[in-house]
């Protein structure tokens, strides 16, 4: 289904706008978990949880698959432009620290050259 | 009238590279322009660290900077943002090898931490910086991306939500 930014958009915010929501994913951000596993670790109903991990598979976000009587979750195809921009901000980080760190060695090593010349070299 | 006053002194700005190189560490690269030995003195002085640390873009202020830069040192930062609580980065130092490499803990988030490996290369004058953050497990850094993700959703709101207002019109008139 194609969806405009717009509607896309709004369903990730929508998603994440909830705290336990945005809590199931950094649970499966680190192991995969079916519906009953999440429901008792954020001590919901299994219909509370069902309603939420919706929400999350609307946006994207998360993908189910049912095996058995099981419902496992994982992270969804989101995920992955999620890991990028999550990169992206990080070296968007470093990068405006290392532009600082550009000026400090600058005056380094102005100084050094300073000193140098009052010590004759 | 004479653009090229406009284009002066000031020096292109070398590229920070960043990239997950396997499951389970990032790579950072940057280049600058002097010898190892002053890029290392900016890494390992406290009152150079403060200096570059934190930029002014960054909203928060570097409350205190404890470093303590020899092998089984320790290190703490602690951040102020507003009102909230502050934010502390702590840890210590493994490996210190003067003027190529430095290696760190990260504990402030348990054992899911990465430890950070820093090495200093100069080749003609100038200094090739790679840090590498290996994270314990892909988990692990998995779990760091996804935790990031939502809490930098979290405080970024109100401006979503004035984006969202500003899309949402463009997209109602589209």
């Amino acid at each position: 289904m194609v969806q405009s930014l717009g509607a896309r958009l709004d369903a990730s915010f929508a998603a994440l706008s909830d705290a336990t929501r945005r809590g199931v994913l950094e649970q499966l951000g680190r192991t995969d978990a079916s519906i009953t596993d999440l429901a008792e670790k954020f001590h919901m109903t299994l219909t509370g949880m069902k309603k939420h991990v919706g929400v999350l598979e609307q946006a994207g976000l998360v993908a189910t698959e049912k095996v058995g009587r099981v419902r496992t979750c994982k992270l969804g195809p989101r995920r992955l432009e999620e890991e990028t921009a999550w990169i992206e901000r990080h070296r968007q980080l470093w990068a405006s620290r290392f532009d600082e760190l550009d000026k400090v060695v600058e005056e380094l090593k102005r100084k050094e050259k300073v000193d140098g010349r009052k010590n004759g070299k | 009238m004479d653009a090229r006053m406009e284009s002066d002194p000031s020096p292109v700005k070398n590229r920070t590279t960043m990239e997950r190189k396997s499951e389970r560490e990032l790579v950072t690269t940057r280049t600058f322009n002097g010898p190892a030995r002053i890029v290392f003195e900016a890494w390992t002085k406290p009152e150079l660290l403060k200096q570059w640390w934190v930029p002014k873009s960054f909203g928060v202020v570097l409350l205190s900077c404890e470093v303590d830069v020899r092998v089984g040192g320790a290190y703490r930062f602690v951040f102020g943002h507003g009102a909230s609580k502050p934010m502390e980065f702590f840890g210590r130092y493994l490996e210190v090898t003067p003027h190529s490499r430095l290696v760190w803990t990260n504990d402030e988030g348990g054992a899911d931490g990465p430890v950070t490996t820093v090495t200093f290369e100069e080749q003609g004058g100038k200094t090739l910086l790679v840090m590498r953050d290996l994270y314990p497990s892909k988990e692990a850094l998995d779990g760091a991306i996804a935790s990031g993700s939502a809490a930098g959703m979290g405080e970024t709101f109100e401006q979503l939500d004035e984006l969202l207002v500003a899309l949402g019109a463009s997209v109602g008139r589209s």
